[in-house]
C-alpha cells in the first residue's frame, strides 16, 4: 500500500511536503519547547540532555496561581485589551468615516502624521503619560491601563478601518443619502454591513496588540491592574529562577492569545494588509 | 497625542532631575546636547537602524521562501500553517525569556546542547552576540507575519499567466523572477512599512534579555532614552531623546511615503 502510494506521488510533492513540515517545525519549535517544559519539574527542565520522555507534572501550573493569583491576571489582562479595541473601534470608526467619504488633500499628510507617531519609542510618552496618570488618579487602575491602551493603537485603528471604508464605492452612499436616509442610518445599514469584515480583523489585530502589550502595563499598573506581562515580567528576575515554573506562566499568559490567533488567522490576514493586498 | 508632545517638548526645554525636586530651570536646548553627546548616542542610533535593516531583510526573504513553499497544496498544508503563524501572537517579554533561558542559555540551552551534539563549544549568545541574539528574537516573531501576507498575496496571483509562461518554455526559476517576485512588490511594500512602525520602537526583547549591554552593544535608541529617564532619573534628557526619537520617526516616514507611498495608494 504505502510503495503504491509513493509511486503515485510526484517527487516535486514529496520535496515540497518534508520541507514544509520542517520549516514549520523549525519555527515553532520553541514554543514547543516552552510546551514541554511546563510540564516538566524543575530538575528535569535542567538536564543535560535533554529529556523528551517525562512523566508530565501538573505542580508548576498550581505553583504559578498560588504564587501570583493567575487568574487575577489574565482576567485584568481580558478586561483591558477587549474595552480597549471596543473603544478603539467607536473612536476611530467615525474619524476614518470622515477622512474615506470627505477627503482633503490634507487627508493623506494626516495618515501618515499619525502613523508616525505610532513609531516614536513608547518611552519618550513615558513621563508625561505617567506625570498625567497620577494627577488624574489613574496609576495601577484598569481604566487608566485601558485608556492608554486604546491611545496607543488608535492610529493603527483609524488607518485599517480608513482603507477599507475607501473600498466602498461612494455610489451606493450616493444613492442611500437620495433616498434621505440620516448619517446614523446611512453608518448603520449601508457602511457597517459592507465594511464587517474590516471592523472585526482591525478588532482582533487591536486585541492580539493590547493583551501582548508589556511596556504600559510595566510602568502604569502593578499590584492591582497587573496584566499577564506584568506576571510574566516578575519571573524574568534572575533569583528564584525556576524554568519549569517560568515555562508555565508563559504557556498560560500565551495560550489564550494563540489559540485565538489559530481560530482568527483568516480574518487577521484581511485587516493586516490594509486592504493594499488583495 | 498632542499633550504628551506637548509635556514632552516643555520637559525638554528645563532641567528636570528627579533627584533634584524644585528645580525646573530653563535650559534651551541643553539637554539635546547632553542626549546626541551620550556616549550611547552613537551606539543607539546604528543598533536602531542595524536591527530595522535586518530584521526586514530576513523577515522577507524568509517569509517569501516560507510562502513560496506552502503556497501549493501538500498533506497536511492546514497544520503548517498553525504552525508557521504562532510566533506572532507570543508576548514580547515571553519570547524574549524562552530565548534568553530555552535556547540561548550557554549550558542548559537547546542551542548550546545542539552545539555539543556537534562537538562544538557552545556559544554565549547574548554576551558574546547581543544584538545578533535581539535580531534574532525579534526576527522569529516577526517572520510569521511577513510569510502571511505573501501568502495571502500568492493566493491572487494569475494562474492563466504562470500557466502560458510555462508553456511558453519559461523555467521554475524564470517564473519566479518575472512573474511572482514582482507581484510580491506591493505586499513586500506593506511587510516593510509596519514592520517598521513597531520595530522603531523595540523595548521589551531588549529589557528582558541583554539589558542594553553590555555597554551598549544592544542599545537601541528607545532603550538608550528608557535609561535617561527610569535609571538616571534625568526627565529633560529623556525628553529630548524622546523628540529625537520623533524626528527620527519622520523622517522615516518620509522616506516611507516616497518609497512606498505610491505603491500603497490605488
Amino acid at each position: 500500500m504505502s510503495a503504491y502510494r509513493t509511486k503515485r506521488l510526484p517527487p516535486a510533492l514529496v520535496a515540497r511536503t518534508l520541507g514544509a513540515w520542517a520549516a514549520a517545525l523549525v519555527v515553532f519549535f520553541p514554543l514547543l519547547w516552552l510546551g514541554l517544559t511546563a510540564f516538566k519539574t524543575e530538575l528535569q527542565a535542567i538536564a543535560v540532555p535533554p529529556q523528551l520522555v517525562f512523566e508530565p507534572t501538573l505542580e508548576n501550573f498550581t505553583e504559578v496561581q498560588a504564587r501570583s493569583d493567575y487568574l487575577k491576571h489574565a482576567g485584568n489582562s481580558a478586561v483591558t485589551s477587549i474595552v480597549s479595541t471596543l473603544l478603539g473601534l467607536a473612536i476611530a470608526a467615525p474619524a476614518a468615516y470622515s477622512m474615506a467619504f470627505f477627503r482633503t488633500r490634507r487627508t493623506r499628510d494626516l495618515l501618515m502624521w499619525m502613523l508616525s507617531t505610532k513609531m516614536m519609542p513608547a518611552v519618550g510618552a513615558l513621563v508625561p503619560i505617567y506625570v498625567l496618570a497620577q494627577t488624574a488618579g489613574l496609576l495601577d487602575t484598569l481604566s487608566g491601563l485601558t485608556i492608554v491602551f486604546t491611545l496607543s493603537n488608535l492610529p493603527l485603528l483609524v488607518w485599517m478601518l480608513y482603507s477599507c471604508f475607501k473600498d466602498i464605492p461612494p455610489d451606493i452612499l450616493e444613492a442611500a443619502r437620495m433616498d434621505g436616509a440620516t448619517l446614523w442610518r446611512e453608518f448603520r445599514h449601508v457602511v457597517l454591513p459592507l465594511s464587517a469584515g474590516g471592523f472585526a480583523s482591525s478588532g482582533l489585530l487591536c486585541l492580539v496588540l493590547a493583551w501582548n502589550e508589556a511596556f504600559w502595563s510595566l510602568n502604569l499598573s502593578s499590584a492591582q491592574a497587573g496584566t499577564l506581562a506584568t506576571l510574566i515580567a516578575s519571573y524574568s528576575s534572575p533569583e528564584g529562577l525556576f524554568w519549569a515554573k517560568l515555562s508555565a506562566a508563559s504557556l498560560l499568559a500565551i495560550a489564550p492569545i494563540v489559540v485565538f490567533g489559530w481560530f482568527s488567522q483568516k480574518q487577521l490576514v484581511q485587516g493586516l494588509t490594509f486592504g493594499a493586498v488583495k | 497625542m498632542i499633550v504628551p508632545l506637548a509635556m514632552t517638548l516643555y520637559f525638554s526645554s528645563v532641567r528636570y532631575n528627579l533627584m533634584q525636586p524644585g528645580e525646573h530651570a530653563f535650559v534651551g536646548l541643553e539637554n539635546f546636547e547632553y542626549f546626541v553627546t551620550d556616549p550611547g548616542f552613537g551606539p543607539a542610533v546604528a543598533n536602531t537602524l542595524l536591527l530595522l535593516g535586518s530584521v526586514i531583510a530576513a523577515t522577507v526573504v524568509l517569509g517569501i521562501g516560507l510562502a513560496l513553499l506552502v503556497h501549493e497544496p501538500f498533506p497536511g498544508r492546514g497544520i503548517v500553517r498553525v504552525l508557521l503563524i504562532s510566533p506572532f501572537f507570543v508576548m514580547p517579554t515571553v519570547n524574549a525569556l524562552l530565548w534568553k533561558h530555552m535556547m540561548m542559555n550557554p549550558i542548559y540551552g537547546v542551542l548550546a546542547q545542539l552545539w555539543r551534539f556537534f562537538g562544538a563549544t557552545p556559544v554565549d549568545w547574548l554576551t558574546e552576540h547581543p544584538l545578533f541574539s535581539v535580531i534574532v528574537m525579534i526576527s522569529w516573531q516577526w517572520l510569521p507575519f511577513a510569510c502571511l501576507i505573501f501568502i495571502t498575496s500568492l493566493q491572487s496571483l494569475d494562474r492563466e499567466q504562470l500557466e502560458a509562461a510555462r508553456m511558453d518554455g519559461a523555467n521554475a526559476l524564470q517564473r519566479c523572477w518575472y512573474l511572482v517576485l514582482p507581484h510580491l512588490a506591493r505586499p513586500v511594500a506593506v511587510v516593510v512599512m509596519i514592520e517598521m512602525i513597531f520595530l522603531m520602537s523595540v523595548f521589551a526583547e531588549i529589557y528582558t534579555t541583554t539589558g542594553g549591554g553590555p555597554g551598549h552593544a544592544s542599545t537601541n535608541v528607545a532603550f538608550l532614552i528608557y535609561t535617561q529617564a527610569l535609571l538616571s532619573f534625568d526627565v529633560g534628557v529623556a525628553s529630548a531623546g524622546a523628540l529625537f526619537a520623533v524626528l527620527l520617526a519622520n523622517v522615516a516616514a518620509v522616506f516611507l511615503i516616497r518609497l512606498i507611498g505610491k505603491n500603497l495608494d490605488r
